[in-house]
């Protein structure tokens, strides 16, 4: 009898491609501008150790002096270390950047997907309220917010501050997420769930958010770098972080204007820190978007 | 090296003498209007409701005073509408001689009784009238005996009386229409001053021209002024650019240096002290401020004399001083005042004593939050550096600037731990300058809270002597005493520059941005 032998099959299975790799692989301008990120993020972290002087130390006897050994990017009026509170002011950017965009983001989703989920009046009356919200410039709404809610400090952040730059990424969030969940609302696993009888809450927190992630996360990379932008203008403007708290739009403003001349590094230096900040989320936004938009793949 | 406040102020003062010398030596030319800018603009037209020099740069030329600062000699009174006056030996009696055929604006004349309605008005302000210093008068009763004579009765023997009654803030408007509408000032100008008013155009300009019925048929020199009310950063390009000619209130070094880097063969600087200066105020009603060693160890923390040459490269701070302005003839003796807690000249040492007194005040790790204005010059530099000499000593804090309303509100309602405020006035006496350290009792802005009796003792003493001498001794004596108390420490006193076109003539700086802006005496060399 003839007998045929089992053999196993020596053919591996073909290899999933690591995730992490195939960004890297795939978006190297995305990783370089995540390599800037996690600069700022060690400076942030490391500060302590990475700055040679405190931040808010005043040392008249070196006043306004230019880069150098002592001083990297010179010192300011006070004969502060730009460099130091450059390296300081990565802090409170990246705290404020990264907790007001989360904030903002997050509450947006949460809305548009209700609103995409419910539809009917409770979608007619949020996105009524985001139009009002939107009519208005960034700036303007965060600069209305500060002002009415002056400043509330938690832990030596501004808590007011990121309110007031949450509150306009809201709406934006809110629109992305909404024209998401109607994508998804009118899939079949949705019906399937109403057909079940879970609750609406459970349908928009299992099945409609998860599949909102990846927007979401392209959203708040994206924001950041506005809300580190917007801390800045806010910090120029006089209505964010108050000196002596080293914040690169505050390094910008106030008497800086009146030394650009004879100290130019004091304004050149924290202008480079805020564009490459900004530029650095940006892109690593955009590459997270081209990696996870399966159109933008095809 | 480091020079003394006192011989930077000589050589301020000597500098201010050979600008005064150059004009003298000129005849003075008539004719030309003068361009200036004013960086604020007034509330509403009233010289008695007000505190601003918004409101004096603008208005002072249109109106006569009793008797005026002299701007060559100040603090020297001289005659305004008073053309003599006669002391009462007991000091109780001032005798003015209002002179003849003086006319307002309009062509009515001006007597004793439009004098006597303006002070009674600034006295016992009828209904819905602001008078800001209704309290500083208070002692005064007025009367005018005939047309051309008032006489002030003192209810209490009082300091200063001349001082008191040259302030710019005392314009004399007519009886007749005060009869009518007492609050007609707040929004009509009608002065009995070198011009009358033009026009007004909010945001913009103010315009005041010749009065040819001017009581000194000699002055005034100019045909007209016109103001442009601007941003302070838009003074500089404004006066680079020929929009204007000058600036009276004050600008900073940087400006300073901008202006004459650009226009130095154009322009006249003078500098000097200013009636101003930024305090501590220390909130004795909330711990561990109410104690006094906590107080002196904050107030030892700062550097003064280390600070004072750098800040003033930087801002208009600049000389150390007490609670009189460094200079002024009742102010403490250098001498005596580095003996005072915070005004030691070997920091070190003061810096371990404060470090040994707040950890035997069980204040040894004290975190606070300063309370300041979000205005850039000079309210942030002082908030920045007093933060950074406090952490030099172990002290935390956190600077919270607000927009002014909103730190008047908190200050006012003793909501706050330690405040950044102003002291400032239209001249150097006591009376004035202690307002803020007395308690709440006696002045409405003894922020501090405290409740030490003494100093309204002593206040309320030198006010009643007559004799400067004597007077003098008690100033003293209430300055050393509430600068050891420490309910209210000076950081710095201001400097005051004042960078113009050289064109202008006649116009002399005084240690107040309130005073001589009559613009009388002054005239343009073109």
């Amino acid at each position: 009898m003839a007998t045929v032998a089992s053999t196993p099959t020596t053919e591996a299975l073909p290899k999933r491609p690591n995730a992490v790799w195939q960004f890297i692989r795939s978006e190297p301008l995305g990783i370089f501008g995540f390599l800037i990120i996690l600069l700022y993020v060690v400076c942030a972290l490391g500060a302590p150790w990475i700055a040679h002087y405190h931040p808010e130390a005043i040392d008249f006897a070196a006043m306004l002096s230019a880069p150098g050994e002592a001083h990297w990017f010179g010192t300011d009026q006070y004969g502060r270390d730009v460099f130091s509170r450059i390296v300081y002011g990565s802090r409170t950017a990246l705290a404020v950047g990264i907790l007001s965009a989360f904030i903002g983001c997050t509450l947006g989703a949460v809305l548009g997907a209700a609103s995409g989920y419910f539809g009917g009046r409770i979608d007619t009356a949020i996105q009524r309220v985001v139009d009002i919200m939107l009519s208005f410039p960034i700036i303007v709404l965060a600069m209305v917010v500060v002002s009415v809610l002056g400043k509330q400090s938690v832990l030596g952040i501004d808590t007011n501050l990121i309110a007031a730059i949450a509150l306009p990424i809201i709406p934006k969030m809110a629109r992305v997420a909404r024209s998401s969940t109607l994508s998804i609302v009118a899939m079949p696993f949705i019906d399937a769930a109403r057909a079940a009888g879970f609750s609406h809450k459970r349908i928009i927190l299992r099945h409609i958010l998860p599949n909102i992630v990846a927007p979401y996360l392209i959203m708040v990379t994206a924001f950041v770098a506005q809300a580190i932008l917007l801390e800045a203008s806010l910090s120029f403007l006089g209505l964010g972080v108050t000196e002596p708290t080293p914040a690169w739009g505050l390094m910008l403003s106030g008497a800086s204007a009146d030394f650009y001349q004879t100290a130019p590094w004091m304004i050149l230096f924290p202008g480079i820190a805020i564009t490459l900040a900004v530029f650095a989320f940006n892109l690593f936004g955009d590459s997270l978007r081209d990696w996870l938009d399966p159109k933008l793949k095809s | 090296m480091m020079r003394s406040s006192l011989s930077r102020l000589v050589v301020c003062t000597a500098a201010l003498i050979v600008g005064v010398g150059a004009a003298a030596a000129q005849t003075p030319k008539k004719g030309g209007i003068l361009n200036f800018s004013v960086v604020a603009e007034p509330p509403n037209y009233d010289c008695h409701g007000s505190t601003t020099f918004a409101l004096v740069h603008p208005i002072a030329p249109h109106y006569s005073l009793l008797v005026k600062f002299d701007g060559k000699e100040y603090p020297k009174v001289i005659p305004d509408l008073a053309e003599s006056w006669t002391v009462a030996p007991d000091k109780m009696t001032y005798t003015f001689k209002i002179r003849s055929g003086v006319k307002f604006h309009d062509g009515s004349p001006l007597t004793s009784e439009d004098v006597k309605a303006s002070y009674d008005r600034i006295i016992n302000p009828p209904e819905g009238v602001v008078s800001i210093r209704k309290a500083y008068y208070a002692d005064l009763i007025v009367s005018a005996p005939d047309p051309n004579t008032v006489v002030f009765k003192l209810k209490n023997p009082m300091a200063g009386v001349m001082e008191a009654l040259a302030s710019p803030f005392n314009c004399i408007y007519s009886a007749a229409k005060l009869k009518q509408n007492p609050r007609y000032p707040e929004t009509e100008i009608l002065g009995s001053g070198a011009f009358s008013f033009v026009g007004h155009v909010k945001g913009s300009t103010w315009e005041g021209k010749r009065f040819d019925g001017y009581y000194n048929t000699e002055r005034p020199y100019l045909d007209g002024y016109k103001i442009f009310f601007v941003k302070s950063a838009a003074v500089v390009p404004g006066i680079l650019g020929g929009q204007f000619d000058a600036e009276f209130r004050g600008r900073n070094p940087q400006e300073k240096g901008q202006l004459l880097d650009k226009a130095k063969d154009n322009l006249q600087v003078f500098e000097g002290t200013w009636v101003n200066n930024l305090m501590l105020v220390f909130n004795t009603t909330r711990k561990p401020f109410d104690d006094v060693k906590v107080r002196q160890a904050l107030s030892m923390a700062i550097d003064r004399w280390g600070g004072s040459d750098a800040l003033s490269k930087i801002s208009i701070l600049k000389f150390v001083g007490g609670v009189m302005r460094p200079g002024y003839s009742m102010s403490l003796p250098e001498a005596e005042l580095v003996k005072l807690p915070g005004y030691s000249k070997d920091i070190n040492k003061s810096r371990e004593d404060a470090k040994k007194m707040l950890e035997a005040a069980g204040a040894k790790d004290l975190k606070f939050k300063l309370l300041n204005r979000n205005i850039a010059e000079p309210y942030t530099p002082a908030g920045i550096y007093s933060i950074d000499q406090w952490r030099r000593i172990g002290v935390m804090v956190e600077h919270e600037q607000l927009e002014t309303k909103l730190y008047q509100d908190r200050v006012a309602k003793g909501d706050f731990d330690v405040a950044v405020e102003f002291q400032a006035d239209f001249m150097d006496d006591p009376t004035a300058q202690f307002a803020k350290f007395l308690t709440k009792q006696l002045s409405p802005s003894g922020y501090s809270g405290h409740t030490d009796t003494k100093i309204d003792d002593l206040y309320q003493k030198q006010r009643r002597i007559a004799d400067p001498d004597e007077r003098t001794k008690i100033v003293r004596e209430m300055e050393q005493y509430a600068l050891t108390q420490a309910y209210n420490v000076p950081i710095l006193w201001w400097q005051r520059i004042i960078v113009i076109n050289k064109k202008i003539k006649g116009w002399y700086m005084t240690p107040s941005h309130y005073l001589w802006q009559d613009l009388t005496e002054v005239w343009l060399d073109q």
